[in-house]
């Protein structure tokens, strides 16, 4: 288990201070996969190296399995470094050794008799899908390739905790996803817990069990997947979400001058309930009209829930309140974005 | 057509080109070796290094400054009583040495000090995050990373070696500058001016052309 007791970054140079995180704790259970979520300059990346000790809290601490990694020194801190991975969005391989050379790197800090760290490095490259390419250097790999090796390595001392800054940002959405898939293997096979920094909402919400919102230094949202992004509380948050769902105004916008009549009306399904047919039963129930005008369905870790923009017309004016009623008796989270 | 070489002494040519690879070489060793460490002490002592240690930094800092700020032909007119000292002539191959080290080993420092600094700060930081100590970091990483850069450097040093091996040889420590200045410009005998110019051009291009094939062969970038 990691703890973060309230735990502040500060930076100072001659002229200003730099409050990096400010006052933050969390609790990261075991086998989790975590999230922090933040825009560039929130103060994740400072945060998930205080998880490591690469940065040092100027107040607070951090307790990993009831150690406090923030007051190691020496030794003591290398070897809990040792069983703490970490994956970074530049991969920073060592571009003067081989991918198995490079895998083989913390297995000789760790001090590995040789032929263990040879049917260590084969195992792992195995594990993360790059057979035959041994014998490659970095620079002949494709991103996703690098970003394998890169997990690869992290997990070559079997650590419990892999920390990934940024860890697919660099990477194509087709090579986000394998690398993603591969994340969510290793947690499900090692029983790794995964701490994950990213400004990328689809990252979370595809392999994050929990996550915590960032902004300014502070964490100012932390929840499952499914609550923060049923109702989301903090404007940040709720850019994030509204981002994830695309050029959110400008679709409504459209869809306005595209049904110049009637009542508009946002649906929003939760994990739960998303498999009733609520809305073809309401359908035949109620005299009005109802035409689904746009849709969008995501895929969460915890199961699916989607956005539904439906346009509502005909019927009598007392219809339309007892629809709201309906939805809202299955469940169903309504929000009206045009009046009739 | 090629009577004119019937002027050269090529007896005294063949003993010019072994002392001019004598210096040059011999110099270019023991200053890579020294230059190193100084390198290494350089950059893990400045500001934020791996052992930051501010009177070690400037003090060597000083001094590589200082070495490096005299001109060639003056730090061998200043260096002559340790000259003397040490080899015990302040004439011949030999005695051209003090003064070659004493210039190359604060260039090679700057130069390996450079290289380190250009290795990627991700990279060493990714290495800490696996838990490697500062010696593990020095030779497993460091140095390895910075390998094609610290060897081009040696290429530099070599060729600028070659021209103060020249230099050192006007003032009597022999070799290729020696002859071409005494006997070709002193005495008036042009070919022999030429013929050591000639051979001074193909040894850098050798050394260029062997630095560049070993620094291709071992950049992975």
């Amino acid at each position: 288990m990691i703890q973060i007791e309230g735990v502040t970054k500060t930076f100072s140079s001659k002229s200003e201070k730099i409050h990096a995180v400010k006052e933050c704790s969390l609790t990261i259970n075991d086998g989790e996969i975590f999230g922090i979520i933040g825009y560039s300059g929130a103060g994740k990346s400072t945060l998930v190296r205080m998880l490591n000790a690469l940065e040092k809290p100027t107040s607070g601490h951090v307790i990993i399995d009831g150690v406090n990694i923030s007051a190691l020194e020496g030794n003591e801190l290398r070897k809990k470094r040792m069983k703490i991975g970490m994956i970074f969005q530049h991969f920073n391989l060592l571009w003067s050794r081989t991918v198995e050379k490079n895998i083989e790197l913390p297995l000789e800090i760790a001090g590995v008799p040789k032929e263990k760290r040879k049917a260590k490095v084969h195992d792992l490259i195995r594990l993360v899908g790059l057979e035959g390419r041994e014998k490659a250097y970095p620079s002949e790999l494709s991103g996703g390739q690098k970003q394998r090796v890169g997990i690869a390595r992290a997990l070559a001392n079997d650590p419990k905790i892999l920390l990934c800054d940024e860890a697919t940002s660099a990477l194509d959405p087709t090579t986000t996803d394998a690398i993603l898939d591969l994340l969510v293997e290793i947690n499900r096979k090692l029983n790794i817990t995964i701490v994950l920094i990213t400004h990328q909402m689809e990252v979370v919400q595809k392999i994050c069990h929990r996550i915590a919102v960032m902004s300014d230094g502070e964490i100012v949202e932390v929840g499952t997947v499914q609550d923060i992004f049923e109702q989301p509380t903090h404007p940040v948050t709720k850019k994030f979400v509204l981002s994830s769902n695309e050029d959110e105004e400008k679709m409504l916008k459209d869809l306005f001058s595209l049904c110049p009549q009637g009542m508009i009306l946002r649906l929003t399904f939760s994990a739960a309930i998303s498999k009733e047919p609520i809305i073809s039963n309401l359908m035949k129930k109620s005299p009005l009209d109802i035409s689904i005008i746009h849709a969008n369905l995501s895929h969460a870790s915890g199961g699916s829930f989607g956005f539904l923009t439906a346009n509502v017309t005909g019927g009598e004016a007392d219809d339309y309140p007892e629809l709201i009623r309906q939805f809202e008796k299955q469940g169903v989270k309504v929000e009206v974005l045009r009046n009739a | 057509m090629l009577s004119f070489l019937n002027n050269v002494d090529w007896n005294q040519m063949l003993t010019a080109i072994q002392d001019t690879l004598f210096m040059t070489f011999f110099s270019l060793l023991v200053s890579v070796c020294i230059g190193l460490v100084l390198g290494i002490i350089l950059y893990v002592t400045q500001e934020g290094g791996l052992y930051q240690n501010r009177l070690i930094y400037r003090l060597l800092d000083l001094i590589v400054n200082v070495l490096r700020a005299i001109p060639f032909i003056i730090l061998l007119i200043l260096l002559l009583p340790f000259t003397k000292l040490l080899v015990g002539s302040i004439l011949g191959a030999k005695a051209a040495l003090p003064a070659l080290i004493f210039s190359s080993a604060p260039f090679y420092a700057r130069m390996c000090m450079i290289a380190l600094t250009e290795i990627d700060k991700g990279t060493i930081e990714a290495c800490k995050a696996m838990g490697a100590s500062n010696k593990d970091l020095i030779f497993k990483v460091l140095l390895p990373e910075a390998k094609p850069a610290l060897v081009s450097a040696i290429t530099v040093m070599g060729i600028s070696l070659i021209g103060y091996t020249a230099m050192a040889g006007a003032i009597g420590a022999g070799g290729l500058g020696y002859i071409a200045y005494t006997y070709g410009f002193a005495r008036n005998v042009p070919e022999v001016m030429y013929t050591a110019t000639v051979i001074i051009v193909v040894i850098v291009f050798l050394i260029q052309g062997i630095g560049d094939y070993i620094t291709r062969k071992i950049d992975k970038r």
